[in-house]
């Protein structure tokens, strides 16, 4: 399983990069970061890309630092990074939680935060955190820079907006206020598989009423996104068995569940209903603060 | 074929100056071009974990890398882990606790455990036995290489004392 | 750098002595297949084909060649002088018409069948050039189920290769009359070995000694080497086969597939060494499957849940091609179906099946993980169905120890099924007693009382090991007294070296270490049996022991004369003779009367010189370990997934040879046991298209997925079959698990027969929970 031939770039600043995506994308010319989802797809020959654009050694893409309540990620960023707390607060715990559940651990050695995002697997985590916080995610192409809100990102299974001579530069998540809570919770076949479905619930909790209440999904549909419906079951009632019951009951009506021979519509929905409920209750489990 | 590039791969602290295709995969590298057949190659798509090394200390999938990347980066492979004819206690415990049997996994796992060791020597079981989960075994049932891993921490964790 | 292994005190065999093999493995010094490259050799790649079910018009081999690098391209035409792949064993004419061609010539089996090969100076440009042959081919539909009627395989042949029958007594009148009948319908899904390392070959003649080489191979190298020459018209000297470090066998590695034919075949012709490594998503397609059989089942008891007569009916799906195996696993089910149970009477009919699927073979512990699955799953029906504990119904059909040796009116594998001893409820007794029955019981009530679905399981069984007739090895001792033993022998990881080493030294009264063990190399040994069907242990430990005693024999009667004593008066310790009363007085060592034995030696008289001997051992009935397992598992309601928090493996192996060995076998083939349980399965859509091509989507366990498993090794029943008692060890960690995972599913879902099919999936699973909540009107609790 040896990939195709290709030319190799190993560009060193942004702007050289960005001219070499302009003339070797329309040549089947790819953006090389972690490879950790790119090579194995080139190792069965699914993708032969000509040219591939190696961005390891592009100066500037390695920032990982909050400015302006804003947590800045660039694109050499790799998942590891994420293992230990890099922002004081709700935020940087809950990356720590969710990049767990990324694959394994040689492969969060190289995989990148921004790399995830550009693949747009429907299974990634980060995905799934990118949409339920209203994420920023910045692409610099021929034509300057682009800031894209996460609802718009993200178009289907491995499409998102960028267009093919972009290069994802950072994403940006919001830094989560102090007091708020989270909740994550994925099923996956063992252990590092893609998940089947996850979820993530962001809340907070004023005179004992759910406010400000996020529920994304991810594995369940052919993109990640927030669902309204389970949001709104959710806001102003006060935390319980019965209302998080509601609110995945509402989830799982509201999608348009990705099916294979593995997964029918049916289960999928059993899934998203077990997975935001469980991600409701640890997001309310007393101390559940970060 | 594409022009061939040239890198100079730093592997157990020798330098290898090749003249390689990109596409050459890190792993093939290793083994066919420097000779070092001691990474294994299980699946090619960066799943089974034989093919692990140390790459800048990480543990990696060297199936999931090109060779062209690895200009100036420190790559050690499972040759390299005994140091003047003496294993190192990860080798050590694999033999003391039955955790070879048919051995095409061990490098990788001799590896993939040294790195973590390395990098993390505090680390808690749970999360010992969740890193070592990133790599397949067919033969052992993993209760023989789990051991031995303990074992090993174990006695870093005596030694440093 | 030489490694110091612990020495070891005393005597060795049945000791837990750490492995010869490790020092080489530990520090990347293996040798596998693909580790050993000739100068100007070959790549072969195989060109597969894309259809399930096609005829073939033509294969497009024009711009492959035009790729530089390429060398050659072969398609059936090309080496349509050769015959397609025979039996390894004489199997019945009527198999004959379905063996696999070595590449395909007008019809097209399963996807992943060889089309054409390619031999390129790199395996990236060969891959290049294979990319470019072209297959063009008329799809036929593909027959996907081997239980739906046969089809037409080509003219005049049936897909159903052969219906086989066996049993004993008058099961219909049985049936007529019985207190109860219950009948199953189970299936067992495909999977397979899946070693870590995929397949391999690389093939090398030298015109010097006019011998061809063969590396990578494995199991049975001078079965193999015999088909191989027979193959290309050479004598059996002029074909060598070397096995080197092996990864992982579990019976899918050995057999002689079309690749191996065909790295021959180039080596041949095209006068390079050529060197094939098979990759994953090959190996997923190409290397033989197994397991997949739907049995109907049914079973006939009194009032006390005494099994009165046992019938079924099974399809086994076989795939595209009969392989090397011939009937073999069909015949293994059909003979251990019934156990460790009595089971008056018996009728079963196996209909052996050609599909458009990858051809299927033999995996560790063949025909018996399935007849475990549907053997089990019976005994728990007629415990459910007369509301008897499951253990009880167990015991009253256990054969007994008294019952020794137990003549089941079947054969399999030229040899008639007697069993040669056990005591099948002791360690019934053992096992309860080991996990604590009672309490546990005790324990998982109240647990499912507060809302948890667990449960136990558990199964007995029998297994088989030690298939003779016969084998040899031969044992010499050189000046240094250094020993090496030769055999016939395979080590696919098992410890084969180390438990052989033991095994000679523990007879001959030397260190372990000393013993060079030299396996795989059929022209160091005239015949030899391999290692498989768990006999190694058993033929070659037995003819390893003959040879030692005859190598003690004669050194003892050499140094008897040299130390001017009486043979009963001298022993060997440490590779030393030495006076048992005076062991510190004069002694000789084995290297010394090995120099008195050299054929210049003054000393030598009329003994033929050497200190050396040849062994063999004779078997004309195999040996029968035989366990009981228990699982504890916990499902998640919501989801459907199965957590097994606890295992317990009980075998009795008759005699250990090295209790580490077998527990590092057992606990191996637990878990391989377990992925077939809950997760592996090589499925296909309805054209026939594998979906099961990648580790990611055939999926193994990992280190996160197994339980605790605890090992319970007794020598209660050694075997009278041989001077050391050995049964063998190799496949009775695997041969239970679908049955007792699927009965402890059972019982943690408060489902009795809920499990019918593996792998039970999580969504299998989430279906049972489903269906029982949607009959039962019990409110739907989504656990936290």
């Amino acid at each position: 399983m040896k990939p195709a031939p290709f030319t190799y770039h190993r560009p060193r600043t942004i702007d050289e990069t960005v001219h070499l995506l302009a003339e070797l994308a329309p040549l089947e010319g790819r953006v090389l970061a972690g490879g950790q989802s790119l090579v194995p797809i080139m190792a069965f020959r699914l993708a032969r890309p000509a040219h591939l654009v190696d961005i390891n050694a592009v100066a500037g893409l390695d920032g990982l630092s909050t400015r302006d309540g804003v947590l800045r990620i660039g694109a050499r960023v790799r998942h590891a990074a994420f293992h230990r707390q890099v922002v004081d607060g709700p935020l940087g715990a809950m990356l720590a939680q969710v990049v767990r559940h990324i694959a394994h651990y040689p492969i969060r050695m190289r995989g990148t935060f921004c790399g995830s995002l550009a693949h747009a697997d429907p299974a990634a985590e980060w995905g799934v955190v990118a949409a339920t916080l209203d994420a920023e995610l910045v692409a610099v192409g021929m034509r300057g820079e682009r800031r894209l809100a996460a609802g718009d990102f993200f178009h289907g299974a491995m499409e998102t907006a960028l267009i093919p001579d972009e290069l994802l530069t950072e994403a940006r998540l919001p830094i989560l206020p102090q007091g708020t809570r989270f909740g994550f919770s994925e099923f996956s076949r063992r252990a590092g598989d893609y998940a089947m479905a996850m979820a993530l619930a962001v809340l907070r909790l004023e005179g004992g009423v759910i406010a400000a209440p996020r529920i994304g999904l991810g594995g369940a549909e052919a993109a990640p996104r927030r669902i309204e419906a389970a949001e709104a079951v959710l806001c102003g009632e006060a935390p319980g068995e019965a209302v998080f019951r509601a609110a995945a009951e509402a989830a799982a009506a509201a999608i348009l569940p990705l099916e294979d021979p593995e997964t029918d519509a049916q289960y999928r929905g059993e899934l998203v209903e077990a997975m935001v409920y469980r991600a409701l209750t640890q997001a309310c489990a007393p101390g559940a603060r970060a | 074929m594409t022009e061939l590039a040239l890198v100079t791969l730093n592997i157990n602290g020798k330098s290898h100056a090749l003249r390689v295709e990109p596409r050459l995969t890190l792993l093939d590298a290793i083994r066919d071009q420097c000779g070092l057949t001691g990474t294994h190659m299980g699946c090619e798509h960066g799943v089974c974990g034989a093919c692990t090394v140390l790459f800048d200390g990480d543990p990696v999938r060297a199936c999931l890398m090109f060779a062209v990347q690895a200009e100036g980066s420190l790559v050690r492979t499972v040759e390299g882990l005994a140091e003047g004819g003496e294993l190192n206690p990860v080798q050590r415990a694999f033999i003391a606790h039955h955790g070879v049997q048919c051995g095409f996994c061990t490098p990788g796992f001799l590896m993939l455990a040294t790195g973590i060791l390395e990098k993390d020597p505090d680390i808690g079981e749970d999360e010992l036995i969740e890193v070592l989960s990133s790599n397949l075994c067919r033969c052992t049932g993993y209760r023989g290489i789990l051991a031995a891993v303990k074992a090993a921490l174990a006695e870093m964790r005596g030694t440093k004392r | 750098m030489s490694v110091e292994l612990k020495p070891p005190s005393g005597r060795v065999l049945g000791r837990s002595v750490t492995r010869l093999e490790d020092p080489p493995l530990v520090t990347g010094r293996g040798r596998f297949v693909g580790d050993i490259s000739f100068p100007h050799q070959l790549h072969m790649r195989v060109v597969r084909s894309p259809y399930a079910h096609a005829v073939l018009r033509a294969v497009d081999i024009a711009a492959a060649l035009e790729t530089p690098g390429v060398v050659a391209v072969w398609t059936g035409a090309e080496i349509a002088d050769l015959p397609p792949i025979d039996f390894r064993d004489p199997a019945g004419e009527a198999l004959r018409p379905y063996r696999q061609p070595l590449l395909a010539r007008d019809r097209l089996r399963y996807v992943g069948e060889p089309v054409a090969a390619v031999f390129a100076t790199d395996a990236y440009l060969a891959e290049d050039a294979a990319d470019l042959v072209t297959v063009e081919a008329e799809e036929l539909p593909p027959l996907l189920d081997a239980a739906a009627e046969p089809g037409t395989f080509a003219a005049g042949l049936s897909t159903e290769a052969v219906a086989l029958r066996a049993g004993y007594g008058d099961v219909d009148a049985i049936f007529a009359s019985a207190h109860a009948v219950i009948a199953l319908d189970l299936e067992i899904g495909r999977h397979s070995g899946v070693p870590l390392e995929t397949r391999g070959a690389l093939a090398h003649y030298d015109p010097m000694r006019d011998v061809l080489d063969l590396y990578g191979a494995a199991k049975v190298p001078h079965r193999n080497r015999d088909a191989l020459a027979r193959m290309f018209g050479r004598s059996a000297a002029a074909v060598v086969l070397k096995e080197g470090s092996t990864g992982g066998g579990f019976g899918i590695r050995g057999e002689l597939y079309p690749e191996d034919f065909l790295v021959c075949l180039a080596a041949l012709r095209l006068q390079r060494p050529v060197k094939w490594i098979e990759d994953r998503r090959e190996h997923l397609m190409a290397a033989n499957h197994s397991r997949q059989q739907r049995h109907q089942a049914r079973i006939a008891v009194d009032a006390e849940g005494q099994v009165l007569a046992l019938e079924d009916e099974f399809f086994l799906d076989q795939g595209a091609y009969v392989r090397t195996h011939g009937a073999r696993v069909p015949e293994m089910t059909m003979a251990m179906l019934p156990g460790p149970y009595r089971i008056p009477s018996y009728r079963v009919t196996g209909h052996f099946r050609l599909t458009n699927k990858t051809p299927a073979a033999t995996y560790r512990a063949p025909g018996r993980y399935e007849g475990s699955f549907v053997r089990e799953r019976l005994i728990d029906a007629v415990a459910d169905r007369l509301g008897l504990d499951r253990i009880t119904v167990r015991r009253r059909n256990l054969i007994t120890a008294a019952e020794m040796p137990f003549t089941r009116a079947l054969s399999a594998l030229g040899t008639d099924i007697v069993y040669d001893s056990g005591d099948y409820a002791l360690l019934l007794d053992k096992a309860l007693a080991r996990i604590g029955w009672e309490h546990l019981q005790a324990e998982l009530k109240r647990r499912r009382a507060q809302g948890e679905l667990v449960g136990a399981g558990i199964g007995i069984f029998v297994d088989k090991g030690g298939l003779g007739p016969l084998d040899g090895t031969r044992i010499s001792v050189d000046t240094s007294g250094a020993v090496e033993l030769v055999t016939g022998g395979s080590n696919v990881g098992q410890g084969f070296v180390t438990a052989m080493a033991q095994i000679c030294a523990d007879t001959l009264g030397v260190d372990y270490r000393r013993v060079r063990v030299v396996y795989g190399q059929t022209d160091r040994i005239q015949y030899g049996i391999g290692a498989h069907a768990s006999r190694a242990s058993v033929m070659t430990g037995g003819a390893t022991h003959a040879a030692a005693l005859k190598v003690r024999g004669k050194a003892l009667e050499m140094a008897a004369g040299l130390l001017q004593a009486r043979v009963e008066e001298l022993d060997i310790v440490d590779g030393v003779v030495i006076r048992r009363d005076r062991p510190e007085g004069p002694s000789i060592a084995l290297g010394d009367i090995a120099r008195h034995l050299a054929p210049d030696s003054p000393l030598l008289g009329e003994r033929d010189p050497g200190l050396s001997a040849e062994g063999w051992f004779r078997a004309d009935h195999m040996t029968y370990p035989y366990g009981v397992q228990i699982a504890v598992v916990r499902v998640d309601r919501d989801t459907g997934g199965v957590t097994v928090e606890r295992y317990l493996c009980a075998y009795d192996i008759g005699r250990s040879i090295n209790p580490m060995l077998v527990e590092g076998q057992l606990v191996g083939g637990v878990v391989q046991g377990l992925g077939g349980a809950l997760s592996e399965e090589f499925r296909y859509d309805e054209r026939g298209e594998p979906l099961s091509v990648t580790l990611a989507d055939y999926l193994m366990p990992t280190a996160r997925d197994i339980p605790p498993i605890e090992i319970l090794i007794t020598e209660d029943a050694p075997s009278p079959l041989n001077p050391l008692g050995i049964k063998s060890a190799g496949e009775g960690g695997i041969t239970p698990v679908g049955a007792v995972i699927a009965s402890a599913i059972d019982e943690a879902t408060g489902i009795p027969g809920g499990v019918t099919r593996l792998p039970m999936t999580p969504a299998r699973v989430k279906a049972l929970l489903r269906a029982k909540a949607d009959t039962t009107d019990g409110a739907r609790k989504v656990t936290p």
